[in-house]
């Protein structure tokens, strides 16, 4: 009696979690699968993209520094707002280990150049054209900015308009 | 709880209703019924009698029905609000999800949105309540069908009194010595008609399609393969379903392979059936207008040499090329890529003279790419136009300064400035689609439309689904299942001699006039009673004094 007692709590248990194995794998899966986004303490996913001179920018070369990592469009309102704020917080880290990547959405040469001349960006400026690395950080909306720290982890993700205190305050955030 | 030792010197389990033996009601409470409650032999259901640790309450409360049938009836009202708004991923991708609720449907959007029915059918939630209809169907089967595949594989052939005469089809009264004098074409008839025949001490005991009763129980088995197919779909590398628009000439990475393939689309095709060629059509092509006969792309597949990062992209090898048409997909390592929408005639390039607006006298055209302007174009000599501003998709500001909504060439428009050699300096046109402005409206130049360079873009859709034969083995199992419990009864005929005279019971799982129609047929010319069915209004009499042993047939 006790035998078969205990043969029956052992069954139902390896049943049950088995079971319960399946679920909660298929539950994990769902939902990071669903949210393939890159969220905050999730390690930054690695890019290549070339400036308007064709010279590439690789972001895992920059780990052992903090990366200010901003998508924009000339179109975006907001962005325009927020350019100089960023370049005169860049001209003020950069010599203490933040560097700025300002990925374009992919519009063309004549007008990011446009832009840049009339901004006087000091910055380096990519473009992805294909789309992808926008994918892979599922840009939904801009402006956006992801604060990279030194070992290539997103410290920190913001959606819309920056304000000159915030620039600074996330450079200060991310320095090595 | 403890087990019970039947008279017949069985021992059951707990919570036992009919002995599995001999069938001897065990419970007190079934004795007052008429007819007994054959579902699962009476046998002991576990969940029932085991109750003590934390594993058997979990047990006990999946294998109730009761909890199942709730748990599918909140799932179908669940799915059923997520049909009420569209789903997130039906949305313009251009908006905020949340925004668009409330903005759309108000009030009820807002709830939608917050209850989180606009992402239903991915939810943790939904996906929940879909695992525990699995995990409810894995218990109760389990629950089920390991008492009643026993208590079938222990019956014996002579049966207790009190079980034989609570048997919906009964008959008592019959002469010993008519089945002494039958006995041996009594079994002949049984086995002709495909029963299993066994005998003791004069009983008999005919059986046949017992395994119509584990149907529902295969039919579950193929359901929970189902189940775990679809649940492999999230396994990585199971299952891909992505989109990808391709203009013609572009090369790009096909979404779901990790940047591993990548695809040109050289040309979209539309074509349609031309009235001269198919005769067959002529009259409906006359009335109906144009009917497309193929949607086309044509397509290079090329592989990486080697992995790429995100906007990187590698030395392509080139693996074939091929004419991707409706239902006749692209095939590579297990993706196929179907073809499955289009876009027409987007403008790529625009071509303008610039012209004296007097005389209309050209000093040579440019062809603006719009998706590669120039800074400048230099004409003939002397003549040149420079573009100082490029909004690919315009519109008027709230500032009143033209700007552009997105980067797509939807509604192109320029700043150029024009330098002649009368005016050097250049004078400044804006133009966009059917507009020509100048800032001061006295210019001698003008840039004149000539003509427009269209691409189509082609829709696909990237599949690999690994999940599939899984899906269709647990379909298979689930229609074999149903076909063993639809077309096969399982039917059982005692013959027993009690009191001295020869009782008949009859149990099957449906169909039970077919059944007592076969006993007829089986008895015919033999002079013993057809059992008859006790839960019909006019057997009510008969029943009384089988009960109390009055009435003879």
């Amino acid at each position: 009696m006790t035998l078969t007692k205990k043969k029956r709590f052992v069954i139902r248990s390896v049943i049950l979690a088995l079971l319960a194995l399946a679920v909660a794998y298929t539950l994990y899966a769902n939902l990071k699968g669903d949210r393939d986004l890159v969220r905050e303490g999730d390690p930054a996913p690695d890019f290549v993209l070339k400036d308007l001179n064709g010279n590439s920018y690789r972001l895992s070369d920059y780990r052992g520094k903090g990366v200010f990592l901003n998508f924009w469009g000339t179109y975006c309102k907001p962005c325009k707002k927020e350019m100089p704020y960023i370049d005169r917080a860049y001209r003020k880290y950069k010599d203490r280990g933040v560097e700025v990547i300002a990925v374009n959405v992919g519009e063309t040469d004549m007008t990011i150049q446009n832009f840049v001349d009339k901004y006087g960006l000091s910055f380096p400026v990519v473009v992805d054209r294909e789309g992808e690395v926008q994918d892979a950080y599922d840009i939904f909306s801009l402006p956006a900015t992801f604060l990279i720290d030194a070992d290539g982890k997103i410290v920190k993700y913001y959606e819309g308009e920056l304000t000159e205190d915030l620039v600074e305050q996330f450079m200060e955030r991310v320095k090595p | 709880m403890n087990q019970v030792k039947c008279e017949c010197g069985h021992v059951n389990p707990p919570g036992t209703i009919l002995c599995e033996s001999c069938g001897k009601i065990l419970v007190e409470s079934e004795e007052k019924k008429k007819v007994l409650d054959m579902r699962y032999e009476g046998t002991a259901r576990r969940s029932q009698t085991y109750n003590r640790t934390l594993v058997d309450k979990i047990w006990n409360f999946f294998s109730s029905v009761k909890v199942a049938v709730t748990i599918i009836v909140v799932t179908l009202i669940a799915s059923a609000i997520g049909t009420f708004l569209p789903q997130k991923s039906t949305l313009p991708l251009s908006v905020s999800v949340k925004e668009y609720y409330e903005s759309e449907y108000g009030f009820a959007g807002r709830l939608f949105y917050a209850l989180g029915f606009h992402n239903l059918y991915g939810s943790w939630w939904y996906m929940l309540l879909i695992a525990l209809i699995g995990v409810s169907l894995v218990i109760c089967s389990l629950d089920r069908v390991v008492p009643l595949y026993k208590a079938l594989k222990k019956q014996r052939v002579t049966r207790h009194a009190g079980f034989l005469k609570r048997q919906r089809l009964f008959s008592s009264g019959g002469d010993i010595k008519e089945l002494d004098a039958h006995y041996e074409l009594l079994m002949e008839r049984l086995r002709k008609r495909h029963y299993k025949v066994l005998e003791e001490n004069g009983n008999l005991m005919a059986e046949k399609g017992r395994f119509s009763r584990w149907g529902p129980y295969v039919n579950h088995l193929g359901l929970i393969i189902f189940l775990i197919g679809v649940m492999l779909r999230f396994v990585p590398g199971m299952y891909v379903d992505e989109s990808l628009t391709i203009k013609e000439g572009e090369t790009k990475a096909i979404p779901g392979t990790n940047k591993q393939y990548y695809l040109k689309n050289h040309a979209f095709i539309v074509e349609t059936y031309d009235p001269e060629k198919d005769k067959a059509f002529e009259k409906t092509l006359k009335e109906r207008g144009p009917i497309v006969k193929n949607y086309q792309t044509n397509v290079t597949l090329y592989k990486a040499e080697s992995p790429a990062v995100a906007g990187e992209q590698p030395k392509l090898e080139k693996v074939k090329d091929y004419q991707i048409r409706v239902n006749q997909p692209l095939k590579f390592d297990h993706y196929s890529v179907y073809q499955s929408g289009f876009l027409l005639n987007e403008i790529s390039a625009m071509t303008f003279a610039l012209a004296d607006k007097k005389t209309g006298k050209e000093f040579g055209t440019f062809r603006v790419d719009l998706e590669r302007p120039q800074k400048k174009y230099d004409l003939q000599e002397g003549y040149s136009v420079e573009i100082l501003s490029y909004f690919p998709d315009f519109v008027m500001g709230e500032d009143g300064e033209p700007t552009s909504k997105s980067q797509k060439p939807n509604n192109p428009a320029f700043v150029f400035k024009m330098v002649t050699p009368d005016k050097p300096d250049g004078e400044i046109s804006f133009v966009a689609i059917q507009q020509n402005l100048e800032p001061d409206g006295n210019n001698q130049y003008q840039i004149k439309f000539k003509s427009v360079e269209t691409v189509n873009y082609s829709g696909l859709t990237v599949r690999k689904d690994h999940t599939l034969w899984i899906l269709a083995v647990g379909g298979l199992i689930f229609m074999i299942g149903v076909i063993q419990g639809s077309y096969w009864n399982h039917r059982r005929i005692w013959i027993q001699r009690v009191n001295s005279e020869v009782w008949i019971s009859a149990h099957t799982n449906k169909n039970w006039f077919s059944l007592q129609k076969e006993i007829a047929r089986i008895l015919e010319g033999i002079r013993l009673p057809v059992p008859q069915d006790q839960l019909k209004d006019g057997n009510k009499r008969n029943l009384e004094g089988v009960l109390d042993g009055t009435v003879e047939q």
